[in-house]
């Protein structure tokens, strides 16, 4: 194989490759982003209709409640301004508690955010990025008086 | 006075590196043999004030000198003696002292073992790895000094993060950084190649031991850190395709890759310019890595920094190292000649299609971990890419890679007939597909197509990876005379078959059932019977415990008893989960206590994980095979001629011959 046709032929390999890489990404992609709302934007009625989608605040003080017998759990999340009632079945992660910050994936279910993960890290001064946007934005409005 | 002494160490091994830049670099540019001499020398004075340095943070950690900021910070006066010298790297600014002392490790080795190598080459690679050393000296002095004193002195420290007090992470970033950095000697190499402009077969015979090297310490690395995720994080998972964890995967990969180019630069003199691009993406990589973990641009477990000042800083670093070696690439690659060609059908084909597959592989990885970042940055609102993509695009490129891996590894240079290696592997394949549709079927009663393709390529790989040596054998009586890279390779394979089956069975076969359980409680996973005993609570050295009981049986004998436990850490006063784990090469069993749900009873995962174990041995058999690759005795010979007497004959159509 002359030199010329070998690298037309790895030209040809890497286009290949790429292409093939493009496709199943953009597919991919498209089918596994977690977009991130915030409890105020769950009150204004936005939501992705039927995807799963991620929700983030600080879990509200004696808002927890567990159903006896079961694992099943509920609590509020906050951003500080609006609350968003939260189910949940399973294991909580170690540093779930009251005043932390967390972030749920799930869906909506009539009023209820149905989750089917929580997650919280591990450090108790972590606060997920997210939800420390939407408290520094709430924070915002309330130093604002509300003039908007 | 200690840690004064380290950090004033930490200086001198800083002016050592810069000497040691100037005079590696310098001296070959110049044509000054004498300046080119000072390099070997210094780069080992520089690893021993390393060394100090590293040994006065380690003594402020033993002695709990708390009026250490770092030390203050990261370790307590109850913390037990083993941790107190792994908290050493429990934080930011130790971890870069950790880095730090690994590069000029490396670096000494070099200069211990380059006796082979020109002296204007070894200089100049030298000189390049004292450039990195400078740059991430200067970064630690500068943002990150380990050694500033807090006064006054807090009475106890505030304790290493319970997460990190464990075996498996008290050795796992030492191994990781060790593979991380020692990419960095490939790099010195790629660019001393460029300066010279001369890239050779003996090039590529030196730097593939270096190579290897640093692709095992990688790949023990990443798997211990999979091991304690799976066991220390609590909930059993063994990979989660968390940003951190991918900015480690991502030299692996590139790594993996430039192992397999090197082979064919080495052997036909082809894909020299590919092979150097390799080695900087090796090292480019692990630098975003390193920005990725210790910016805080991601917040993660692992990212304890975060600080505008030191991102910056990496960033900066990033643009110097990574732009530099492009340019430097852009202006010598088009004059590396290479000449010969391959069939379309070859060893060379099946090397470049492993090549391409990786890289694939790496950018799918690279543009998951960036892209939520890239959106956040241009205020296109926050995302985030969870596992199912991970998994499906890097699944998408590995199947054809593990599939051609069985057939590239009995291909033959230049041109391989395909009626002889189709004659070679067809018995094994049938007996793999019939192996595969039918065990399962018989062992588990069921049959998917995941277990399927995936269990296929595994036994696949795992069932062609010996013929050659095995044939080798039963002619010879004997493996001597077979060459050890070839043999390296049937190793790594087979561990790459073990992984794989591994994740297939772990994914596939594997149950995990999260329930409530009160005393006396029995819960039926697979075969067997997990009966919660109850809890007491216990003492541990710094930390206190419920600890769970729970009876495992199978068929009414009793299996073991394990015990999960909650601990709360006395000093951070969190909560952390312990889980029990019954290992068997054939099984996991695996509890973990959730939350108390109220008169005694708690939540409980319960897992069945099969074959686990061959995830983290596969990755050892792979480690093991770089290293014993690197006992071939043609990296240890002098001439050209040398090498080619040692080297077996490269095959003309003859398929016993081997990828050396």
């Amino acid at each position: 194989m002359k030199s010329r046709h070998q690298r037309l032929f790895a030209i040809g390999l890497v286009l290949a490759g790429v292409g093939l890489g493009a496709t199943f990404l953009l597919k991919a992609m498209n089918q596994n982003i977690l977009y991130y709302y915030s409890p105020t934007q769950l009150e204004a009625g936005e939501t992705p209709g039927d995807r799963r989608f991620r929700v983030g605040g600080l879990v509200v003080e004696n808002s927890i409640t567990r159903t006896d017998g079961t694992m099943e759990v509920r609590f509020a999340l906050t951003d500080e301004a609006h609350e968003i009632p939260v189910l949940y079945t399973g294991i909580l992660p170690d540093l779930f508690r009251e005043g932390q910050g967390i972030i749920a994936h799930g869906r909506m279910q009539g009023a209820d955010f149905v989750a089917d993960e929580i997650l919280a890290k591990h450090d108790e001064n972590y606060m997920p990025p997210e939800v420390a946007d939407s408290l520094d934005h709430t924070r915002k409005q309330a130093a604002y008086g509300g003039d908007k | 006075m200690i840690p004064e002494l380290g950090h004033v160490a930490l200086v001198m091994a800083l002016c050592l590196a810069v000497t040691q830049s100037f005079f590696g670099l310098a001296g070959p540019i110049f044509d000054k043999p004498s300046w080119s001499a000072v390099a070997k020398p210094v780069s080992i004075g520089h690893f021993v004030f390393v060394c100090i340095a590293y040994a006065g943070l380690t003594y402020a950690f033993i002695q709990n000198d708390f009026s250490v900021a770092y030390v203050a910070g990261h370790s307590n006066s109850g913390l037990p003696f083993m941790y107190r010298i792994a908290a050493v790297w429990g934080g930011h600014e130790g971890s870069m002292l950790l880095w730090i002392l690994m590069l000029a490790a490396w670096g000494a080795l070099l200069g211990v073992f380059t006796r082979r190598i020109p002296l204007q080459t070894a200089a100049k690679v030298l000189g390049v790895m004292g450039v990195v050393s400078v740059a991430f000296m200067w970064f630690t002095l500068a943002t990150s000094n380990p050694f500033d004193r807090l006064i006054p002195a807090p009475m106890d420290g505030r304790d290493l993060n319970p997460l990190l007090q464990d075996p498996g992470l008290v050795i796992h970033p030492p191994m990781l950084y060790m593979g991380y950095v020692g990419f960095a000697v490939a790099f010195s190499f790629a660019i001393a190649a460029m300066i010279e402009g001369k890239l050779d077969s003996q090039w590529a015979r030196w730097i593939r031991p270096w190579t290897a090297a640093a692709w095992a310490f990688l790949t023990i690395g990443i798997a211990l850190g999979s091991w304690w995720a799976y066991y220390e994080l609590g909930w059993g998972g063994w990979w989660f395709w968390d940003p951190v964890e991918n900015a480690s995967f991502m030299p692996w990969l590139i790594g993996t890759a430039l192992l397999h180019s090197l082979a064919v630069t080495e052997r036909r003199g082809l894909f020299k310019g590919w092979t150097l691009l390799l080695a900087v993406s090796a090292f480019s990589l692990s630098l975003l890595g390193t920005f990725l973990v210790r910016s805080g641009v991601l917040v993660s477990v692992h990212a304890f920094a975060t600080d505008p000042a030191r991102g910056l800083f990496i960033l900066a670093m990033l643009v110097f190292f990574i732009g530099g070696a492009l340019a430097l690439y852009a202006w010598r690659a088009p004059q590396l000649a290479q000449k010969g060609g391959f069939a379309p059908l070859s060893r060379e084909t099946f090397l470049l299609a492993n090549n391409m597959l990786f890289v694939v592989a790496t950018l799918l990885v690279l543009f998951g971990t960036l892209y939520p970042l890239f959106l956040d940055g241009l205020g296109l609102g926050k995302i985030s890419v969870g596992p199912p993509y991970f998994n499906l695009v890097f699944v998408i490129p590995t199947l054809p890679l593990v599939l051609l891996m069985g057939m590239g590894m009995h291909s033959t240079w230049k041109k391989t007939d395909w009626s002889q290696l189709k004659g070679k592997l067809w018995p094994f394949a049938l007996a793999t597909v019939l192996f595969t549709a039918i065990v399962p079927l018989i062992v588990y009663g069921q049959f998917g197509v995941m277990k399927f393709i995936g269990l296929t390529l595994g036994v696949w790989v795992m069932a062609v990876a010996f013929i050659d040596p095995v044939r080798y054998l039963l002619r010879k009586h004997s493996l001597r005379g077979y060459s050890r890279t070839m043999l390296a390779m049937c190793i790594a394979h087979f561990g790459i078959g073990l992984f794989v089956i591994g994740v297939t069975m772990v994914e596939t076969y594997g149950i995990a059932r999260d329930i409530g359980m009160k005393p006396g409680d029995v819960a039926q996973v697979d075969d067997y019977s997990f009966t919660f005993v109850g809890t007491r609570n216990v003492e541990g050295p710094n930390y206190s415990a419920v600890r769970g009981e729970v009876i495992v049986e199978k068929d009414g004998e009793r299996v073991t008893v394990l015990y999960p436990e909650k601990r709360t850490y006395r000093v951070q006063q969190n909560p952390m989960t312990e889980a029990a784990i019954h290992p068997r090469i054939r099984r996991d069993l695996f509890v973990a206590m959730g939350e108390p749900l109220g008169q005694g009873a708690w939540s409980m995962r319960i897992q069945y994980k099969p074959f686990i174990r061959l995830i983290w041995l596969g990755a050892l058999v792979m480690a093991f095979a770089a290293f014993f690759g690197i006992s071939d005795r043609r990296y240890r010979v002098r001439s050209e001629a040398e090498a080619a007497e040692r080297t077996p004959a490269e095959g003309h159509g003859k398929l016993q011959e081997g990828l050396a």
